[in-house]
């Protein structure tokens, strides 16, 4: 949220820098199975976004200590590989892992069934191989489809998506331009089933009005977003 | 950049009817969690079903199965939870003076107590009859109610594994590779030649020819292809 400045982001025609228009997402594509070792696995791409995820267990959950009685523990982390962004990451956890991870982890306990499991772990890693914008979105819902994947008794899957302001427009699913120098990112975890919300952030400001717009774009996108991943999920399994 | 089309929001489909996938393909229908199953009314919920709020919903990813009154999801991946009298194939863990621990491949390990191992054992000597790492045929002994197990080596067969291979898939791909009265597995044996004792966690002990055990390790994971769509 640098802030716009000079920088028009929208053309006289209403379209983005992407030829987009404000309710357009960007082209997704999901594929289950990719890591053949885990219980489940996904690769998503979003844009120029690819997240892949695997998800291990439930198993016994060591140490020790960090086991519950009445519940098992989600174990989630997120990492950014250092070559997915054109500035080189520096390996390893950071304070925007260690948010992303936190954040990702309350949105899945939503969902799955962990009561199910006592005193066990599932442990979810997300990878980050190539960035754009939005890639706590696709890692969440990524690791959705991971879980699923897996057999893991889930409520509903997650999706996550982002909606923002460019130039005093309201836009769904910001890339890299519009979220670096946007004024307001609205991501959202969405149950789409239910319509129940699972994660909420905003960076910025917006209006009563705009972020009632941006939500409605998030709900709208969740939908479509959701039939690809049914559509993934079913592919999988079926072929 | 982005040269394949651009997923719109007026693209999107109908959702679920009232009835839900329930009523269209009966028998062959995948879901994934979150999928309505139609109205829970008159319906039991099996296995990977929730009744919520009248609804009837998956909780599991799989092929709906329906059976009489009750509705339930068959998953497409499984993880082995112990029931009391499973054979299973086991790797030690951990071991303190007089316990071993054992993993099942469940979500909860289980415990082998020293007096429930292989011959007479004195207090402390437990590592040096099995070792971290190895691997045991076992039986469960008993299952509580905080999902704990206690598995037993006393009983037929049940031994140290110290030769061939042990290969793994899904506990819910057994019937297949045993078939109906076990015809499939005894063809198997026959056909490679190999000894074979399929635990019920999923796990087998290969024991034979070297290619014995590559046919049967290539028959293993043709079976394992044919459930999941060739992904592993």
């Amino acid at each position: 949220m640098g802030g716009y400045g000079d920088m028009q982001m929208i053309d006289e025609n209403g379209l983005r820098v992407d030829g987009r228009s404000p309710g357009d997402i960007r082209e997704i594509t999901i594929e289950t199975g990719v890591i053949p070792v885990a219980d489940g696995s996904c690769r998503m791409t979003w844009g120029t976004n690819e997240a892949i995820v695997a998800v291990y267990g439930p198993m016994e959950a060591h140490p020790r200590k960090i086991q519950r009685q009445d519940r098992a523990v989600l174990d989630v982390a997120y990492n950014m590989a250092p070559f997915s962004t054109t500035d080189r990451m520096r390996p390893g956890f950071n304070r925007r892992s260690r948010e992303i991870s936190k954040v990702t982890k309350d949105a899945l306990e939503s969902v799955v069934l962990l009561e199910l499991y006592p005193r066990s772990k599932i442990r979810v890693t997300i990878e980050i191989v190539s960035a754009e914008a939005g890639t706590r979105c696709v890692g969440l819902t990524a690791a959705s489809v991971a879980l699923a994947d897996a057999g893991i008794p889930m409520t509903d899957l997650v999706v996550s998506v982002a909606s923002g302001k460019i130039n005093d427009v309201v836009v769904c699913d910001l890339n890299k331009e519009e979220d670096n120098y946007g004024e307001a990112d609205l991501p959202m975890g969405i149950l789409p089933n239910s319509g129940e919300l699972v994660f909420l952030q905003m960076d910025g400001n917006l209006s009563q009005e705009e972020f009632m717009e941006a939500w409605q774009y998030n709900m709208d996108a969740a939908q479509v977003v959701h039939e690809m991943m049914v559509e993934a999920l079913k592919r999988g399994d079926s072929q | 950049m982005n040269s394949g089309p651009v997923a719109r929001l007026d693209n999107m489909s109908k959702k679920n009817g009232a009835a839900g996938p329930r009523k269209n393909n009966r028998g062959q229908t995948l879901v994934v969690p979150g999928e309505d199953l139609g109205d829970s009314e008159g319906f039991e919920a099996g296995h990977g079903v929730m009744a919520i709020s009248g609804r009837l919903k998956a909780v599991k990813q799989g092929r709906l199965r329906e059976k009489g009154r009750s509705i339930s999801v068959e998953p497409t991946h499984t993880r082995y939870i112990p029931r009391p009298g499973d054979l299973v194939i086991g790797y030690i863990e951990g071991c303190t003076n007089n316990i071993w621990f054992i993993e099942l491949g469940a979500p909860f390990n289980a415990i082998l107590p020293m007096s429930l191992g292989p011959g007479k054992i004195d207090f402390g000597g437990t590592r040096s009859v099995m070792d971290i790492g190895e691997a045991v045929l076992c039986r469960i002994q008993e299952v509580e109610e905080t999902h704990s197990s206690v598995v037993t080596m006393k009983g037929m067969g049940l031994r140290k594994i110290r030769s061939g291979v042990i290969e793994e898939i899904d506990p819910h791909l057994l019937g297949r590779l045993i078939g109906k009265g076990g015809e499939t597995l005894r063809r198997l044996k026959a056909e490679t030649d190999c000894r074979i004792v399929v635990a019920d966690n999923g796990r087998m002990w290969v024991d034979g020819d070297l290619d014995g055990i590559l046919d049967v390790r290539n028959r293993l994971s043709a079976i394992s292809g044919d459930s999941n769509g060739g992904a592993n």
